[in-house]
């Protein structure tokens, strides 16, 4: 071939072949200093005892150990990737341990550690507002099952309005709450500090009681009801104090009660609110008397 | 010779290049006949367009009869297209019109919810898929997603022609029957196209949104009521 008979471009090529072996040197070593001592700062900050192991080893094992994540900007897709790295037995277990309070345990030291995902509570804050909705009208067509005036109606509205109640919920109390932690920080020195997201996560945890609750409603039992409320309210309650507990334990007692109590309290006003709003059972014999009134105006207008 | 091949080798690649003076540079210039066949074949621009739609409609119905029979293929992921769900979703949502009481406000939804929520709860599903990290395309998803509603837009149709019927309980156990298989015909036909864009034990997490999505569709077909 005549260009391999080509002195010159033999030349070339050699200069270029050398070239490029000195530079992929160079190349090399420049990337193993950068990369040492991060590896080191890795390994003597999170997990000291992984020293002694082979480094490479060492290094992917505090890392994945330390759950160290990269720092990326809010508006990337990855940012939001890692509210979203969770398996399907986290997420059995994360509702179980919402559900069962257990003496001495924090949820979000024992579940979370520190990392709080976004699925959990938003699918089951999405669960919810359509369980209340359907249960809510299903309640409401049993009632008047047998009434002859009675049409029935999908109340579709209903969805929208549990939707706006219980995203706000799962949504603004953490958000004032953090606020809330955030400036008691800043006075009294607490141990222990939650971010954000771990506090949205817990309130969003906490509502998955409320699922079977809801659906427990249909059923048209005052009693059943307020019982399931009861119960319901007593296990969110108790694991949402506990969680918060360590958090303002150094505080003034005034504050204390307060951010506990008011926890509390919101937490009974979703849950009543709901259940005054979506399964209203109207009186019977109210009705009656309306319709008897209604009539009666109705009989003295024609005469 | 060998010495030079040896120092050559990070370009063994580029060597070969060079093109030799034994081939003639002014070469037949039709050389790949088989492509210009096949361009000619797909061209569009002169053909009727009563054939270019009748092509497009062909993938579409050739897509619902894979949702129909959805056994594990890729014909659906393959090319993804949005004209089958835009056409299953408007078809439901008119479906859904002149339901109960629509002059106040406590009846069933109207054409823009059902539009809003067959949509965003198609991109709030694939969204969460994506974060998950599967491995489809988020087009892929809304196409199958959308293509799956087909089931229920079915279930739809026979709901109204046995409401013609009458509103008793045995209509009522018709549609239900009717609606609770075409549900489940929908939830299953999605999972088999999606879930193996999923790591095993991520499965759950990804199949539950797909049934919470189709269960608030399939309820808004059963509550749904005529006003007469």
């Amino acid at each position: 071939m005549a260009s391999t008979n080509d002195p010159f471009q033999f030349q070339e090529f050699e200069e270029a072949g050398n070239l490029l072996e000195a530079n992929r040197d160079a190349v090399t070593i420049s990337i193993e200093d950068d990369v040492k001592p991060e590896k080191q700062r890795k390994a003597a900050g999170f997990a000291p005892d992984g020293e002694d192991e082979d480094p490479l080893a060492g290094d992917d094992k505090t890392e994945l150990l330390s759950g160290q994540k990269k720092s990326v900007p809010f508006w990337t897709f990855e940012y939001y990737q890692k509210f979203f790295d969770i398996e399907t037995h986290h997420v059995k277990e994360r509702i179980i341990g919402s559900v069962v309070p257990w003496p001495g345990k924090n949820f979000i030291h024992i579940y979370l550690r520190r990392n709080p995902d976004l699925y959990g509570p938003f699918w089951i804050c999405t669960t919810l507002v359509f369980a209340i909705a359907i249960s809510g009208n299903i309640s409401n067509f049993l009632v008047h099952l047998g009434k002859p005036n009675y049409k029935y109606t999908p109340e579709f509205r209903k969805v929208t309005i549990a939707a706006t109640a219980i995203f706000s919920y799962a949504w603004f109390v953490p958000l004032a709450l953090w606020g809330f932690l955030l400036w008691r920080n800043n006075k009294v020195m607490n141990l222990v500090s939650y971010s954000f997201m771990e506090i949205v996560c817990v309130y969003g945890y906490s509502l998955s009681i409320y699922i079977p609750a809801v659906v427990l409603w249909i059923l048209p039992y005052e009693w059943l009801r307020w019982c399931s409320i009861v119960l319901a309210l007593c296990l969110s309650g108790t694991v949402l104090v506990m969680t918060f507990w360590p958090a303002v334990r150094d505080d003034h007692p005034k504050v204390i009660v307060a951010i506990m109590s008011a926890i509390v309290v919101l937490n009974v006003l979703l849950a009543v609110g709901c259940k005054a709003y979506f399964f209203s059972k109207p009186e019977p014999a109210l009705q009656l008397e309306h319709s008897a009134i209604t009539a009666a105006i109705k009989a003295t207008a024609s005469t | 010779m060998a010495a030079a091949e040896e120092a050559s080798r990070p370009f063994a690649g580029l060597s070969d290049v060079s093109i030799s003076e034994d081939i003639p540079v002014e070469g037949d210039i039709s050389v790949p006949l088989g492509s210009t066949r096949r361009d000619d074949e797909f061209s569009t621009l002169d053909e009727p367009v009563k054939e270019t739609i009748l092509r497009d409609l062909r993938a579409v119905g050739n897509k619902f009869v894979h949702v129909l029979y959805p056994k594990r293929s890729t014909a659906l992921l393959r090319d993804w297209d949005l004209w089958g769900p835009l056409l299953l979703c408007v078809t439901l949502a008119l479906l859904l019109q002149g339901g109960a009481a629509d002059s106040d406000d406590q009846g069933g939804p109207q054409f823009a919810e059902v539009f809003v929520i067959v949509w965003f709860g198609s991109i709030i599903i694939t969204l969460n898929s994506k974060l998950l990290g599967g491995t489809i395309s988020f087009f892929q998803s809304l196409c199958v997603l959308g293509y799956c509603i087909m089931p229920l837009t079915a279930a739809m149709a026979v709901c109204r022609i046995v409401l013609v019927g009458g509103s008793g309980t045995v209509s009522f156990a018709v549609r239900l029957a009717v609606v609770t298989v075409s549900f489940g015909w929908s939830t299953f036909a999605s999972t088999a196209f999606l879930a193996d864009s999923q790591p095993p034990n991520r499965k759950a997490l990804v199949v539950y949104p797909v049934f919470l999505f189709y269960f608030v569709i399939g309820w808004m077909i059963l509550t749904f009521s005529p006003s007469q």
